[in-house]
């Protein structure tokens, strides 16, 4: 294995190599093929390199860096030990290197343009659209200062100090005046979120931490960009016209920039919304919008001259909660995938080519004195800044930020890549020393993702830093918090006091009564409860693991015990069902089946997206799964045809009418044939025919869903239905099943014959003693509780234990881990 | 007239010296009316209030000052660990509920406070002021339920012979524990559960769906398997959950 790996990993320069040179050579060749081919008329088959070339150096890059990151994640202990984004930078030295080789010129350089149209913005929007809303914005006063005060203490301070290393000569002889000294700070006094994410991401510090390093980065973006924007026009203006009226219309445009932008994306944010709620009929451009929409902001922003990267971290901010409630789950899924994978791909690229761009002789213009005084300052000022400002704020906080905090915070100013794209925009016609402040960039970007990046853990280990703790979805916690924020601002209400919770509800307040009604489906509303969506989901893991135990079992064997897990089982399928159709347990009411949307949309926005969606992934996957086996399978696999606009199951309301009336007149003649008493499958084998019998059993309600689909006429008259109907509903004998046609037709019910009430109730002996090795989670099933409107079925007579022996054993070992 | 606040140089504490090196003179201007006054001490104990946290302060003047109404204020002082700038704060707004200027609170008073209207669980957390079978708040119990959204202060000393801090982790979360049992058998039983919820997730949700989650919750939490939360699993299945972050407010520093 170890072999295979490192065999791997020199393959995979090699191959690049090889395929450098071979395009290298097929480009220098290529004249000499064409001539021949002209003389001999039609041809067959062309070769256009040259008619692909840039498509197919920017693909190949992709599959490059692809290819490279794949390679670095083989070697589990290296990518432990060290950050990715260092060794990519890495791999970016041994190809810029390798091309260096081939090329003797610098020929894949970053461009400034690729870097802030192309491969920038999908890093920012990821990053704001998975913010957690909550913690950025209890946390906002401390990141806007740090972003804002914080950043501009930077560049001013690193400027002004390297200006007076300058002027005290320790640099020698370089023609740069103050106002380039400024620029300089300022292009290099962002914290980089791509460098910060890529650290931060893999050690895991605890979320306050977390979000003031990762939004500050964040935001701060924005103020240098603009920042530097007002640097450049005032070196462009040149030392000797700026005055105060200058100085304070900079100031203006700072200001005007930095809130434009932010503007610009929260209108955009809205207009998203709002387009969302009206893709209902289409749904599979919702996502696409996602990222056009967001893209657009972010190109609006800059045509306006404001900050762009403001922009799209806002548009991404503000649209998450309304776009996740009122797109469909598969279009949360896509946009989710989508969005990591162009942030992943475009981080991937954006290092490498960080390594890449090293390996250019011209832009190296060694200065010592300059080179080592900008790294120290850079690392001195941010610590300072740091320290200073969290002391300030730590007088106004309620949880004061701890020392140790404020250590990893200024070290964790990592600078990159839009310092670096900052720096390739210099113009060298103004700027005269511009590669020796490209150089240095680099240097201090190397210095801090490479030494700081790699330096990180440890340090997070050494200082015992906080670490976020991975928490289980658990009911309870949430129950509690949703407690506790009432409970703190019934507290600032009693005490007379305007705190952060009474603002809190306020907006929250505002919120629900102006804002969603405008940008939230009506539909989207009602599921829109945090604690529901908890229940929700850990309903479906249950399922889940239900299944796999199952299967693992060999089908759902197991689940013949009917007093415990097969109830729960019941039970389980029941809440599930009725998130769908929540009015199936009240009796098939008179509301409207069609107020409800079938494929549930309960959006949940987490930190650790990319598990979490990996595990509903999963779940939905296999709660469908489950469905179609036990369900209609045969109607919902007939309509497999290829759409570009329909990717859902079958919804053709005549299909689901024809399925109701069939399964109506099937329960009447199963009625009736239970109640004369003829057994419907004597020649059935009784194995078979028990295990098939339980699954209908099991999923009693299921069956009631499509029943409940059909239009308020047909609830009515099932509503009308006697206890007689549901009688032989329960026993879920009458319902006709595809799944279950071939051989086994409608169950007898359990109670028309003693030695089949055996079979079909009690558990079998091997069942029962499976039971204890059900998952640990199966533990944690809701106990049962027979539902009232129960009572009334035969199978409650026929079944022997009562509420009281219902309840699961205890498991005290298994409850908490 | 001349305010002190001033540090006593030390401060018998149980036996501990304590030292303050803490002292501070105001001087406020003439013809400040004694009304004015109260309000300008409060100014100024909030102002300083990092230094009176740890000194008492002692109010010099026209004597007419909010603290020296209030009976026993320093040893509510010493119990809930407020500063007296919180206390005259507290106080001021206990007497602006005090609709009936008896100096006591009826549920009534605390029901006609307008924010309030919209908790969900506000009967609760009224109801939690009240201890059993009164009628009544005093000034003294408002303060000490209060107490218990102070933030932990880690500066301060552990005092050995004294009971655990009014805003403990385990005071808060019993705080907590307490909304939930009403009927104060220890236990959070299946039905109390079930009105909390009932309150807090209002019109969503079904009453089936809502009782598979209190099951569901009581399954979580429940180890000894009585289909009911005691203190003990409430506490545990809260282990990961930052009390003192959640149940605290800055102001009350």
């Amino acid at each position: 294995m170890e072999c295979k790996r490192s065999a791997a990993c020199l393959w995979l320069p090699l191959l690049v190599w090889v395929f450098i040179s071979v395009v290298e050579g097929v480009d220098v060749s290529h004249p000499n093929l064409n001539p021949d081919s002209n003389s001999s008329g039609v041809q067959i088959v062309h070769f256009h390199w040259s008619h692909v070339t840039p498509e197919y150096f920017v693909v190949l890059w992709i599959f490059v860096t692809g290819l490279a990151k794949l390679v670095l994640h083989l070697y589990k202990r290296l990518t432990i030990e060290i950050p990715e984004s260092a060794m990519l930078i890495l791999f970016g030295f041994i190809l810029g290197g390798m091309i260096w080789g081939a090329d003797k010129a610098q020929t894949f350089a970053l461009q400034p343009r690729t870097f802030f149209f192309f491969l920038l913005p999908q890093i920012i929007l990821d990053a704001g659209y998975f913010m957690p809303n909550k913690l950025f914005f209890s946390n906002m006063g401390a990141i806007l200062i740090f972003a804002i005060i914080g950043t501009v203490w930077n560049a001013v301070a690193v400027g002004l100090s390297l200006y007076g290393v300058y002027l005290g000569g320790a640099m020698g002889n370089l023609d740069i005046d103050i106002l380039q000294f400024m620029l300089f700070g300022s292009l290099l006094s962002a914290v980089d979120p791509v460098a910060v994410l890529a650290v931060f991401e893999e050690v895991h510090v605890n979320e306050v931490l977390f979000i003031l390093v990762f939004g500050e980065s964040l935001l701060n973006d924005g103020v240098t960009v603009v920042l530097y924007n007002v640097c450049d026009a005032f070196v462009s203006l040149g030392a000797d016209k700026i005055n105060a009226a200058e100085i304070i219309k900079g100031i203006v445009s700072f200001l005007v920039v930095a809130f434009g932008g932010s503007l610009i994306g929260v209108v955009f944010a809205i207009l998203l919304s709002l387009l969302t709620r009206c893709t209902k009929n289409l749904q599979i451009i919702e996502p696409g919008f996602i990222f056009v929409v967001s893209y657009l902001s972010y190109l609006t922003a800059e045509m306006l001259s404001l900050s762009s990267i403001l922009a799209i971290t806002f548009c991404g901010v503000c649209c998450q909660k309304y776009v996740n409630a009122n797109m469909a789950e598969s279009s949360v899924t896509t946009v989710k995938y989508a969005m990591k994978v162009l942030a992943n791909g475009s981080e991937t690229i954006i290092f490498v080519f960080l390594g890449i761009s090293a390996i250019d002789p011209n832009i190296w213009v060694w200065n010592t004195g300059f080179i080592l005084l900008t790294v120290l300052f850079v690392l001195v000022y941010r610590i300072i800044g740091v320290f200073v400002l969290t002391w300030m704020l730590n007088r106004y906080r309620l949880i004061p930020i701890e020392i140790i905090d404020q250590v990893i915070m200024s070290y964790g100013g990592l600078r990159g890549g839009v310092a670096y794209g900052l720096a390739v925009l210099l113009d060298q016609a103004k700027i005269k020393e511009k590669n020796l402040m490209l150089c240095t960039t680099l240097i201090v970007v190397y210095f801090t993702v490479i030494l700081q990046g790699v330096t990180m853990k440890p340090l997070v280990t050494w200082l015992k830093v906080k670490r976020s703790s991975k928490s289980e979805l658990c009911l309870i916690e949430k129950l509690q918090n949703r407690a506790f924020d009432h409970i703190l601002v019934a507290i600032e209400d009693i005490s007379g006091q305007i705190g952060h919770n009474y603002m809190r509800e306020k907006w929250n307040k505002f919120e629900e009564r102006f804002i969603r009604p405008l940008l939230m489906k009506t539909s989207a509303r009602k599921s829109q409860d945090q604690l529901f969506n908890v229940f929700h989901q850990l309903n479906l893991k249950d399922a889940i693991s239900y299944v796999a135990e199952g299967e693992r079992c060999g089908s759902l064997d197991f689940a013949r015990s009917d007093n415990d897990a097969n109830l729960v089982f019941k039970k389980k399928f029941g809440a599930d069902l009725s998130d769908i159709i929540p009015d199936i347990n009240s009796d098939l009411s008179d509301k409207d089946p069609y107020d409800i949307p079938l494929e549930n949309s309960l959006p949940s926005v987490c930190l650790d997206v990319e598990e979490e969606m990996r595990r509903k992934e999963v779940g939905d996957n296999n709660a469908h799964h489950l469905l179609q086996t036990h369900l209609y399978k045969a109607r919902k696999q007939h309509r497999h045809r290829y759409s570009r606009k329909e990717t859902g199951v079958n919804k053709d309301e005549n299909e689901v009418q024809e399925i109701f009336q069939r399964t109506m007149r099937s329960r009447l003649e199963s009625f009736k044939s239970t109640k004369m008493g003829v057994s419907q499958n004597k020649k059935l084998k009784p194995s078979k025919k028990d295990q098939v019998h339980k699954v209908c059993l099991l999923l009693p309600t299921a069956n009631a869903c499509y029943i409940s689909y059909p239009s308020e006429a047909s609830a009515g008259s099932a509503s009308g239905g006697t206890i007689l109907m549901r009688l032989s509903f329960r026993s879920g004998g009458g319902i006709e099943n595809p799944a279950f046609m071939p051989d086994a037709p409608p169950q007898t019910p359990p109670w028309s014959s003693s030695a089949q009430a055996e079979y079909g109730v009690a558990p079998s002996q091997m069942a029962q003693l499976r039971i204890p090795w059900s998952p640990g989670n199966l533990h944690r099933l809701a106990p049962l509780r027979i539902s009232t409107r129960s009572n009334d079925s035969f199978l409650l007579a026929d079944r022997p234990t009562t509420e009281e022996e219902q309840q699961p054993p205890n498991q005290p070992c298994g409850m908490k881990k | 007239m001349i305010m002190f606040f001033s540090s006593p140089s030390d401060v018998k504490n149980n036996g501990h010296r304590r030292f303050f090196p803490y002292c501070h003179i105001i001087l406020i201007p003439r013809g400040v009316s004694g009304h004015e006054s109260g309000g300008i001490t409060t100014f100024f104990a909030r102002r300083f209030h990092h230094v009176t946290d740890h000194s008492c302060a002692i109010i010099m003047g026209s004597g007419d000052s909010t603290l020296s109404k209030i009976p026993n204020v320093e040893e509510l002082m010493e119990e809930t660990g407020f500063s007296p700038a919180h206390v005259v704060r507290l106080y001021e707004r206990f007497q602006a509920l005090d609709k009936s200027k008896k100096g006591q609170l009826s549920r009534k008073d605390f029901e006609s406070i307008k924010e309030l209207a919209t908790n969900p669980i506000r009967d609760r957390i009224i109801g939690a002021f009240f201890a059993q079978g009164q009628e009544m708040v005093d000034f003294h119990t408002f303060v000490r339920i209060l107490a218990h959204f102070r933030p932990v202060d880690k500066n301060r000393p552990k005092k050995a012979n004294m009971q655990e801090p009014v805003n403990s982790r385990t005071s808060k979360l019993r705080f907590a524990f307490q909304l939930y049992d009403q009927d104060n058998d220890g236990k959070i039983s299946r039905n109390e559960l079930l009105q909390v919820l009932r309150t807090m997730l209002e019109m969503q949700v079904t009453d089936e769906q809502l009782e598979s989650i209190a099951d569901r919750t009581i399954q979580e939490a429940d180890l000894d398997g009585d289909n009911a939360i005691s203190f003990d699993e409430f506490r545990k299945s809260l282990e990961k959950v930052n009390i003192d972050h959640k149940m605290s407010i800055r102001f009350l520093r």
